[in-house]
């Protein structure tokens, strides 16, 4: 076991020697003890005196110690209790406004394109509305699919319990066109286009190359956030009419082979539930959703730190915070238009 | 159709070397500069000009904030405390508009080259062309592959830049950094990763730029033979005291600078000079 003197503890200065005539050999473990030791002595009152050590552990000293000196500050006190609720308190609150002054870059960017001094490239518009719109259709059509299908089997299962299987139609015309192929769509856009954003301007980020646009001029929103925005501006209504075709279509199927109603019928119901205020609420959210999609996925994407570790966060962060958006959202429009009874 | 142009060897280019300008208007002017990630300071009150027209390069110890000043001056990174005033103008106390119209006049090089990965080599190069010149997607081209040519890459202009090596990729960042002529030159470790002969190139083609274009160059470099071949002034930053330590001509402070700046360019003093401090 080594120990230091006692009294180097409390001497206002001492000056501490070795004599090591008794050592005949030594390894790294005595190089790792020492350091440890005399690393953590005060120098400014400890004169360490390394003559009386072997050469070259006495070298090795002298290479370590230099870099200990700057490291053996205090450690800081670890924040508990109410420290801790202060610390998230900032760091939301942080947080919350630098997503209002990205959301306000965004507004500001698209009054720039507007007024034609946008940085934003046309051919990446084009190119983003590709990636994101008939690419996400297979997966959109999917889970539309399987949607209407179980909206549709459950509902006729409990109207066919009243003799009131004819309202299949009603049930799913109005559910899947003003609710659920919209959130449908914010769903499976969270997963596959959030998150890739998040992940390629995060990666951009980590590789400096939205630094190298902004020392030449150019705004990285104009240039990266604006074109993926306005793709799913374009594509979120898109995919959310195609996904509700999807689910018309099931559910017109369930309802003929299955509850023995008559392909007219169900045509007649639907179109009566097919009112001007339900379309225009459910392509509203579909809009809505796909552009919370956007935000989410580049704000996170641009926030991200500079590290593979960073990038995989930014993009679990942008998938999560998609879909929380979405569901509030979808909590706030649904009070919203039910109280100006839409 | 256009042709690769061939890089300009470098004799030639140094045949073109013209001596060191004799003005000394001050282009840049840094101003009590203190740099800190959070509580940890890196470097304080910093005070110096970049003058027009000279090669200005930042040299210290690893994790001295090298990097970092050169993100100040770009304009990346708000100081603590502190201005960075280019003309009369303060970097961080302008409009977007200013800025963004300041940062024209910059050609940035970073550290691992920073290309547009989804871009090939010339299309990184054409995209300031594109994006603030009105010339024609031929013309666009020509340029670009000229500033290829120039940094020594003629044949890189269709390659992605994930077919690139480091070095390569070092290069191409230069060319697009040159692609609009920008009058002031920002390289972090140009040389870092280079081949000698490729590093003697790029020595060459800042000489020119600077000497005979009037570029300004601002390099973070550790290659001391590059810095004694084209450095007009250095910049030592000091890691232990966290501040600028010297500021003058290479030889100069080899020769009579601080002891721990002669330290450091010794052993490229010896190569650049065949002379001891």
């Amino acid at each position: 076991m080594l120990a230091l003197p006692e009294a180097l503890a409390s001497s206002p200065r001492a000056t501490l020697s070795f004599d090591s005539r008794g050592l005949s050999q030594w390894d790294a473990g005595l190089a790792s003890a020492l350091w440890q030791r005399l690393s953590a002595l005060d120098p400014g009152r400890v004169v360490i005196d390394s003559g009386g050590l072997p050469p070259g552990l006495a070298q090795i000293l002298a290479l370590s110690m230099p870099q200990s000196a700057a490291t053996t500050a205090d450690p800081e006190q670890a924040p508990r209790g109410l420290a801790l609720w202060g610390l998230w308190a900032t760091a939301s609150s942080q947080r919350l406004t630098a997503t209002l002054a990205f959301v306000g870059s965004v507004v500001l960017s698209m009054g720039r394109l507007a007024r034609g001094r946008s940085d934003m490239r046309w051919s990446d518009l084009v190119w983003q509305v590709e990636q994101t719109g008939p690419r996400s259709l297979p997966i959109v059509a999917l889970v539309s699919f399987l949607i209407g299908l179980i909206v549709a089997y459950m509902g006729a299962a409990q109207l066919e319990r009243f003799g009131a299987q004819t309202y299949i139609a009603d049930l799913v015309t109005v559910g899947v066109v003003r609710e659920i192929a919209a959130l449908l769509v914010g769903i499976v856009l969270a997963g596959r286009v959030g998150a890739a954003f998040a992940a390629q301007i995060g990666s951009m980020r980590a590789n400096e190359e939205v630094d190298a646009l902004q020392t030449m001029g150019v705004d990285p929103v104009d240039h990266l956030v604006l074109p993926r925005v306005l793709a799913l501006l374009i594509v979120g209504p898109l995919l959310t009419v195609f996904a509700a075709l999807v689910g018309l279509l099931v559910g017109w199927a369930v309802a003929v082979l299955l509850y023995d109603v008559t392909p007219l019928e169900y045509a007649y119901k639907s179109l009566s539930a097919l009112t001007l205020p339900n379309l225009l609420i459910g392509l509203l959210k579909g809009t809505v959703y796909a552009v919370l999609v956007a935000l989410a996925g580049c704000r996170q994407g641009l926030a991200a730190g500079r590290s593979a570790q960073a990038v995989g966060d930014a993009t679990t962060a942008a998938v999560v915070q998609s879909i929380v958006w979405i569901v509030v959202a979808a909590s706030a429009l649904t009070v919203i238009f039910q109280r100006l009874d839409w | 159709m256009t042709t690769a142009l061939a890089p300009l060897h470098p004799k030639e280019l140094a045949s073109t070397r013209l001596p060191a300008r004799t003005d000394a208007q001050a282009l840049v002017h840094v101003e009590d500069l203190t740099m800190a990630y959070g509580e940890n300071v890196l470097q304080h009150d910093l005070n110096f000009d970049i003058r027009s027209g000279e090669v200005f390069v930042i040299v210290g110890g690893s994790g001295c904030g090298k990097s970092t000043l050169l993100r100040h001056l770009v304009g990346l990174q708000a100081p603590t405390k502190g201005r960075v005033l280019y003309g009369q103008r303060d970097l961080y106390d302008s409009d977007d508009a200013t800025l963004s119209a300041l940062r024209r006049e910059f050609g940035v090089s970073f550290q691992a080259g920073a290309l547009w990965s989804s871009m090939t080599v010339g299309e990184n190069v054409m995209l300031p062309l594109q994006m603030f010149t009105e010339l024609d997607a031929q013309a666009r081209e020509s340029e670009a592959r000229f500033k290829l040519a120039l940094a020594g890459l003629p044949d890189s202009f269709d390659s992605e830049p994930s077919a690139l090596s480091g070095g390569m990729k070092k290069r191409a960042a230069i060319a697009r950094a040159l692609a609009l002529d920008p009058a002031l030159l920002f390289l972090d470790e140009p040389s870092a990763g280079l081949d000698p002969i490729s590093s003697a190139h790029l020595d060459e083609l800042l000489a020119h730029l600077c000497h005979d274009l009037g570029t300004t160059v601002v390099m973070v470099s550790h290659e001391l033979d590059s810095i004694f071949s084209v450095a007009d002034r250095v910049l030592f930053l000091d890691a232990q005291s966290k501040t600028m330590t010297a500021l003058g001509p290479p030889r100069e402070l080899q020769r009579s600078g601080p002891k721990h700046v002669r330290d450091f360019l010794r052993h490229g003093g010896n190569n650049a000079t065949g002379s001891g401090p």
